[in-house]
């Protein structure tokens, strides 16, 4: 493994974005981030400038208005960068499926690293999802 | 003085490897006593090289627009700076003696001290960012308001000191916080280090909630990992430059126990400043510019250097 995924590995930064969720997934994210859970243990950290991120955390089935925008973003993040898909909606779409406003789920947008299914995710599910990855990175 | 030990103290012994080894760990018990604050364990001991190295690893990117060559030298200029006024300090205090240096050391680390803050505004405004511009002017704003206090401050050990601007006289020729006027002048040195090294409440340059991370907001990879760097090395340097002028600094005159005691020093000032930013909320930056001129900081100041004109 290189030296450079391995320093990644050690310290992901993350960076939180909303591509329509109903909000329930983003409060357990952050939930996933309160002291309780101390995630800097890790060295994971929330950033504020997707310039400074390693990985973007994705909530929400992404809407027509979002896709661009997810897309962008994506483009704007410098690498290596990850992407995680968090919740129902960001893996399939959810109970959005049929949604006429939907673009589809983040997948058919940008390449997701790891999917965390639920409605919402518990803070520990979104842990533990973030570990597998880093570990299938190392 | 021969010009390659010259290169020995600027890029290895007080210079530049000293001070990174000694950034780090001052970034991390930065981090790990604010996270016993907030209750959690914190990150590892090695966390702020994992950062580093990550940082050193990822992609440049030049936003579109940008000025590329000013965008890039900014950190560098900032970073090089840092590690000038850490030797310019540590040469003083390793060997203190009143020919050591040169007459006028305390201007010229008074200004090294300044150009990060210098290095950030132009960083921030060659990145063709709105958020960045606006952060930078803030942080000139700031500056304008902490370094007529600073200065002010720092007149006392000079007239203290019986008139020298050497550092190594300053060293000798006092121990400041014995007088009334020294431990005034140092009050408002500290606030006025807060300031400098941009932590909270004084952090509205680059406030998270509001700018993102203002000036920085366009940097990633390597740029980003000197200007990190850069303000580590700013949490050492600056108690170091205090308790250099105020408080009798780390001499190696006393042996062993002179060191213990005067890094017992750094560390209570690095305290200071990390209990400070973990227990106030962020202030205007018009607030900060009224604080700083205000009678409680360049009031106390100017009070301090009539006292020590009176000789108390």
């Amino acid at each position: 493994m290189s030296l450079k995924l391995k320093a990644l590995c050690k310290s992901p930064w993350i960076f939180h974005v909303n591509t329509g969720a109903c909000n329930n997934c983003d409060i357990e994210l952050v939930d996933a981030l309160t002291p309780r859970f101390d995630v800097e243990r890790f060295g994971i950290l929330l950033v504020g400038s997707i310039r400074h991120a390693d990985a973007l955390v994705v909530t929400g089935g992404v809407t027509r208005q979002a896709a661009p925008r997810l897309k962008r973003l994506y483009e704007q993040a410098p690498k290596p960068r990850l992407v995680i898909a968090c919740g129902s909606c960001a893996c399939s779409k959810g109970i959005f499926h049929d949604g006429y406003h939907m673009a589809g789920p983040v997948d058919q947008i940008v390449p997701v690293d790891i999917y965390i299914p639920g409605c919402p995710p518990k803070p520990e599910a979104i842990i533990d999802g973030v570990v597998k990855l880093l570990k299938k990175v190392a | 003085m021969s010009p390659l030990w010259m290169a020995f103290l600027i890029l290895v012994f007080p210079g530049f490897a000293f001070t990174f080894a000694f950034a780090m760990a001052f970034a991390w018990i930065d981090r790990k006593v604010t996270a016993r604050v907030q209750w959690r364990v914190g990150p590892p001991f090695l966390q702020p090289i994992y950062d580093f190295v990550k940082l050193l690893g990822k992609e440049v990117i030049v936003p579109l627009g940008g000025a590329k060559v000013l965008f890039l030298l900014a950190p560098l200029l900032g970073l090089s700076a840092a590690t000038l006024a850490s030797t310019l300090v540590w040469q003083a205090n390793l060997w203190p003696r009143p020919g050591r240096g040169f007459v006028g050391d305390l201007i010229v680390a008074v200004y090294l001290l300044t150009i990060p803050s210098l290095s950030v505004i132009l960083g921030g405004f060659a990145s063709n960012n709105r958020v960045a511009s606006l952060g930078s002017s803030r942080e000139m704003k700031m500056i304008l308001s902490y370094e007529l206090p600073f200065i002010v401050a720092l007149i006392v050990p000079i007239v203290n000191a019986g008139g020298s601007i050497r550092l190594g006289e300053i060293l000798l020729g006092q121990s400041a916080v014995s007088h009334p006027s020294g431990i005034l002048a140092f009050i408002a040195a500290i606030l006025c280090m807060q300031a400098k090294l941009g932590l909270v409440p004084f952090d509205a340059a680059e406030a998270e909630t509001e700018l993102m991370s203002g000036p920085f907001v366009e940097y990633s990879g390597a740029p980003l990992a000197a200007i990190r760097l850069t303000r580590s090395m700013m949490l050492f340097v600056m108690p170091v430059f205090l308790i250099t002028v105020f408080w009798g600094g780390i001499t190696t005159e006393g042996g062993v126990l002179s060191v213990i005691v005067g890094s017992l020093k750094v560390l209570l000032l690095l305290v200071i400043v990390i209990l400070l930013r973990n227990t106030s909320p962020r202030i205007r930056i018009d607030q900060a510019i009224r604080f700083f001129w205000g009678p409680f900081v360049t009031g106390m100041a100017v009070l301090a250097v009539v006292l020590s004109l009176l000789g108390a």
